[in-house]
């Protein structure tokens, strides 16, 4: 079960489109690599000082007071939210298959963002699509 | 037991460990402790493990203080001593201060070798050197057999102690060109008035590079696309005793650079080297050198297990492991030792466990046998019970004494459980365990808030809703004051 090495699938993740070669490096030094199990939680509803987290494989459920709201599979990302603004996530993350992740401290988050402008866009556009689609279905 | 002199001849066993090294025999002393009947391998010809080998020139980056004012035998010394074993009789405990060098705080791998080796032989613990693990293979009826040179091993779990030494190299070509650092001559003399490139600037990095230093190396070059995390040091690996290199650099001395760059390629020169590297922000150039040393860590000898299904993590490195240390996919396969900083825990802030120290995977070892015991051999662990007028000073001691609490921060807590009204002293388990958990309880832990504050934490679940509680700091991490036990009065009393 091993893997391609972490920066060659880093590549092909659209959040990490625009960067360069060299630059794809220092981003998988900087990340760490998670794996978890089906059912294991990622990110906990009400606890703090979680990560930001990108999915290299696998799906992963976001469940919020024990409903299922949403899926998400690779190259999808989350924590992002209390990353940058504080306070404990309102969700818990669950991984649905073998899960496996890239993880940036939160707080490490909003400097990551500022030295790689082509990402932070590309984020901002991932957001905007999630904000278009919420106004869309209320 | 020992039939023609070897202690555990091939042939079913409950639970098997493989590897000598402190995760081994650590694992291997409370497996017996609770009466799981077990085999105890090594490839190795006796104890230690990788303090056969490593470090290669310097002392350890943890400590070992000699003299600390409170007992040696004192569960209060554990926390000045970062690298002696665990044992409940007092004669097995802090054997590593009896071995230091007078003066010294942190041992020398001779001294960490001999002191594990003095572990072994007065707890008794015996092992079948020279037993090399060679294969596995999953029986019909469940359990792991693990083929040695010896003939097969056969058990229901299987434990691998078997460090993270083997060198790992990323993908770079030309790297193999270098000397990986574990096979760095420790006659470091040979690089006096070299040119040296180092590749990585972690620990092995700048161990390697205060050595040369040291030896009169001409010009030392580190290079690696991160920068060093200076700025994190309360979480870093790095530790300030080996940035002779980097103080240099950053003050400007002769031929001392730390470059953030990757590194494309290594080529030969005639002699030397030259190493072709790429910096994001000033493109490419190259650095000329006699020698190029790659720092560039370490995998644990996962042998065949991933063929049998075995998840890794970090390119192949090491296992992905349930808060228990077992594989997430391969059922069984259980970790100790240094192989067990995978099991990353809640990781809040980004802490890292410091389950890649001794100081760390001994309590982890403890959690695992305790584990292993209850939920495979059933054996029933004692969970005694508290008044519930002695839980905030218990819990208040714990947060103030507890070994395991002050080492492995924001990862192992002190677990109390609620049922029929009745709470029990689950002992030392994992946060995360607890917190994934579903049992009504408390656990209490002392974390890494966002300023790198040490506090201390609850997390109290009554009625199946968890809670999470951050206690202020305190400046000399005394947590005795009325406010704070005020503090936890309130966050106890739905349980209590």
């Amino acid at each position: 079960m091993a893997a391609a090495p972490v920066v060659e699938r880093l590549a092909q993740l659209a959040l990490f489109a625009d960067l360069s070669w060299p630059e794809l490096e220092a981003v998988a030094h900087t990340f760490e690599e998670e794996v978890f199990a089906p059912g294991q939680r990622v990110l906990r509803q009400g606890i703090s000082g979680g990560a930001f987290y990108v999915i290299l494989e696998g799906e992963a459920a976001v469940v919020i007071d024990g409903v299922e709201r949403a899926r998400l599979g690779r190259g999808d990302f989350f924590g992002e939210i209390t990353a940058l603004l504080g306070g404990a996530p309102v969700a818990d993350v669950r991984a649905e298959t073998l899960l496996r992740c890239l993880s940036l401290p939160g707080s490490q988050l909003a400097e990551f963002l500022l030295e790689r402008p082509p990402v932070m866009l590309r984020m901002l556009q991932a957001e905007a699509r999630r904000l278009r689609d919420a106004n869309r279905w209320q | 037991m020992a039939v023609g002199g070897r202690p555990f001849p091939p042939g079913d066993y409950d639970a098997v460990v493989v590897g000598s090294g402190p995760g081994g025999l650590q694992a291997s002393y409370f497996l017996r402790r609770l009466g799981v009947r077990h085999a105890l391998l090594s490839a190795d010809e006796g104890p230690g493990g990788m303090f056969r080998r490593f470090p290669l020139f310097e002392r350890l980056i943890s400590w070992t203080h000699p003299s600390a004012e409170v007992p040696r035998e004192s569960r209060e010394y554990e926390a000045h001593d970062q690298n002696s074993l665990l044992a409940d009789e007092p004669e097995l405990r802090a054997l590593v201060p009896a071995h230091l060098a007078e003066g010294a705080r942190r041992p020398a791998r001779e001294e960490m070798a001999a002191a594990l080796a003095a572990f072994a032989e007065r707890a008794g613990l015996e092992a079948r050197y020279g037993c090399r693990w060679e294969a596995t293979r999953r029986e019909e009826d469940g359990r792991l057999a693990l083929a040695t040179a010896d003939g097969e091993y056969r058990c229901r779990a299987a434990v691998f102690a078997v460090g993270m030494t083997e060198p790992w190299v990323p993908p770079i070509p030309g790297l193999e060109l270098a000397h990986h650092y574990v096979h760095v001559d420790r006659g470091a003399a040979r690089y006096r008035d070299r040119r040296v490139v180092i590749v990585g600037k972690r620990n092995s990095a700048f161990e390697v590079g205060e050595a040369l230093v040291r030896a009169g190396v001409r010009e030392l070059t580190l290079v690696s696309p991160r920068p060093p995390d200076l700025g994190r040091l309360a979480r870093s690996p790095l530790r300030p005793w080996y940035l002779t290199a980097y103080d240099e650099h950053v003050r400007g001395a002769p031929g001392r650079y730390v470059l953030d760059a990757s590194v494309e390629r290594v080529e030969r020169t005639g002699e030397g080297h030259r190493v072709h590297v790429l910096d994001p922000a000033r493109g490419p150039f190259a650095l000329e050198a006699d020698e190029v040393i790659a720092a560039t860590g370490f995998r644990a000898p996962l042998g065949d297990l991933p063929a049998l299904g075995l998840a890794t993590v970090l390119d192949g490195r090491l296992p992905a492991l349930t808060p228990f240390f077992e594989s997430v996919t391969l059922s069984g396969a259980f970790f100790a030792g240094n192989v067990t900083q995978a099991a990353q825990g809640l990781r809040k802030q980004g802490t890292a466990s410091l389950s890649g120290m001794v100081c760390g995977f001994r309590y982890n070892a403890r959690v695992l046998a305790r584990h292993l015991a209850e939920t495979r051999f059933g054996v029933t662990l004692e969970r005694p019970a508290l008044r519930p007028d002695d839980v905030v000073a218990y819990l208040l001691s714990e947060l103030n004494g507890a070994p395991e609490l002050a080492l492995q921060k924001g990862y192992l807590a002190r677990v109390l459980t609620v049922s029929a009204s009745v709470l029990r002293d689950e002992g030392i388990l994992p946060l995360q365990a607890f917190v994934d958990g579903g049992q009504d309880g408390v656990a209490a832990t002392l974390e890494f808030d966002e300023q790198e504050e040490i506090r201390p934490a609850l997390y109290v679940r009554a009625g199946g809703v968890l809670r999470e509680a951050l206690l202020p700091p305190h400046p000399l991490r005394r947590y005795e004051a009325a406010a704070y036990r005020a503090e936890l009065d309130d966050l106890l009393r739905p349980l209590l």
